[in-house]
């Protein structure tokens, strides 16, 4: 296999059985991961790309299909960072105490993991903010904690689902910037679920589309454009129209 | 006004004011000292006999604190225990339930043979009456946190017990306290029967004496005396909440200031 492949997905089926009913959710799916490279789920709602994430992440397991990180296959539990969708910032801790709580985890000495968290919220304009409760932040400022606390668990591969899809545009579009700016910096392997085909395109080297239910592996495309993007390009207009395209196909098709 | 001050002024003027109602229908209408005291006679008899109200008062002080800390332990430990087993849960959560329909008052008797006079019948009563609302609101506290933060801790590798001490325990802490003030008076009531049952000693023991005695107005001085503890109790337990959920009383704070 690929030596920069920090991610392999072979054949993963997956179904649930909802009141004595079996609902195929996702239908042998592959691809690979490249290291560092920033890729991008989309697909039409419920089609199982929160499933796919959390198979990836170790949280539940495929029918069929196995799954490699860094070609080891294995429990996949503390391997990677999953951002779940819901709000997860614990309020009963600082946004300081939000941000480290994976070193907590992990056992590493609690003072350096302050000191980095401390650079980082300086380094993108959460500081000030430390010991404010996740309660007396905006929303904006709360998902940008969410995410600071994702790039502080120190894992190489980052699962993100949909983390900025309860923004309003103005702030989502601010996020975005902010998040290709810490990610070109870090230099992780992302794995970003969204339904937005222009957040696809803006932010990613590569995007899949999945299909609607039992979501199978419907496009698998490289996006090249040079960053920093113009959302108002005409390359990624018409990118983006390709896009909307298909997966308006597949809703129609239901 | 600023509203905190109404807060302890608005309740204070309604106090005297049924106060003030209560002395003058015990005046206008003469009413015996032994039937119905007036508010006036009760002060006089707390501050004549109130070495003795403080002696018997700590008496029940420590039945009722004993008791709410027995009973306080034991509900959490139950909730925990329940929560983590779900078999325990289905063998014990309808015998939990079942035993609060049996009123303590039944209780109190049987402890009194078993256990004597001393403190621990009382301590039993107290702790029996409140240890209920603490396994429901842990119980519930405990399922609090939602799918996705399980499910962020789990993904990064944490044990069982990091979930329990860094998600679950702190998450279920707003409604353990409620369910400890609810119970530290339910301890007031636990531990005032069990010294109606049988005592020599206590502030019960004191209302039953002074009631035989027709000396009503020690009677409610009494009642006085465990309504200032019971008070204490609270006032105690609301800082302790305060301080260990500063994180809940800033939000609150903010949205007092946005109203």
């Amino acid at each position: 296999m690929d030596a920069t492949s920090s991610l392999r997905i072979e054949g993963v089926s997956k179904s649930y059985l909802q009141r004595s009913t079996l609902i195929a959710v996702l239908d042998s799916i592959s691809f690979n991961l490249e290291t560092a490279t920033w890729t991008t789920i989309l697909g039409p709602s419920g089609c199982g790309k929160t499933t796919l994430l959390k198979i990836i992440a170790g949280l539940e397991f495929p029918d069929t299909g196995r799954v490699f990180v860094e070609a080891r296959e294995l429990s996949r539990l503390g391997e990677t960072a999953y951002l779940p969708q819901d709000d997860t910032l614990l309020p009963w801790r600082t946004a300081l105490g939000n941000a480290i709580l994976a070193s907590e985890i992990d056992g590493k000495p609690i003072a350096d993991a302050k000191r980095e968290a401390l650079d980082l919220f300086d380094q993108f304009g959460l500081s000030g903010f430390e010991s404010l409760y996740p309660s007396e932040l905006s929303g904006g400022m709360r998902q940008r904690l969410a995410l600071i606390r994702t790039f502080l668990t120190h894992r190489d591969i980052l699962l993100l689902d949909e983390p900025l899809g309860a923004l309003d545009p103005l702030t989502r579009a601010t996020l975005q910037n902010w998040l290709l700016n810490v990610w070109s910096e870090l230099k992780k392997t992302v794995l970003l679920v969204t339904h937005d085909a222009e957040e696809a395109l803006l932010l990613s080297d590569r995007i899949l589309v999945l299909t609607d239910r039992p979501a199978q592996l419907q496009l698998d495309q490289a996006v090249e454009l040079d960053r920093p993007r113009d959302r108002g390009s005409s390359e990624l207009v018409s990118h983006k129209s390709q896009l909307l395209r298909l997966l308006l196909e597949e809703e129609v098709g239901t | 006004m600023t509203s905190r001050w109404m807060r302890i002024v608005a309740p204070l003027m309604l106090l005297l004011l049924l106060l003030g109602a209560w002395e003058l229908f015990v005046r206008w209408f003469d009413v015996q000292p032994f039937i119905l005291p007036a508010p006036s006679q009760v002060l006089v008899a707390f501050v004549a006999n109130f070495t003795m109200l403080v002696r018997h008062g700590a008496v029940t002080f420590s039945e009722i604190t004993l008791g709410l800390l027995l009973g306080g332990v034991g509900g959490i430990l139950l909730a925990v225990v329940v929560f983590y087993s779900p078999i325990l849960d289905k063998a014990l959560y309808p015998l939990i339930i079942g035993s609060q329909m049996i009123p303590v008052f039944a209780i109190a008797p049987i402890l009194i043979v078993w256990m004597g006079y001393g403190l621990w019948p009382k301590v039993t009563v107290a702790a029996l009456i409140s240890f209920f609302p603490l396994v429901v609101n842990v119980s519930d506290g405990l399922r609090e946190p939602t799918e996705g933060a399980v499910d962020l801790f789990r993904s990064l590798g944490a044990t069982r017990a990091q979930i329990f001490w860094k998600l679950r325990l702190p998450a279920s802490l707003p409604t353990l306290f409620s369910g400890l003030k609810v119970s530290a008076t339910l301890a007031v009531v636990g531990a005032t029967i069990g010294e109606w049952v049988g005592s020599h000693e206590g502030l019960g023991y004191l209302m039953l004496q002074s009631n035989a005695r027709m000396r009503m107005s020690l009677v409610f001085a009494a009642i006085l005396m465990l309504a200032v503890l019971g008070l204490l109790l609270f006032g105690a337990l609301r800082i302790i909440e305060r301080r260990v959920l500063h994180w809940r009383a800033r939000k609150v704070e903010s949205r007092e200031v946005s109203r």
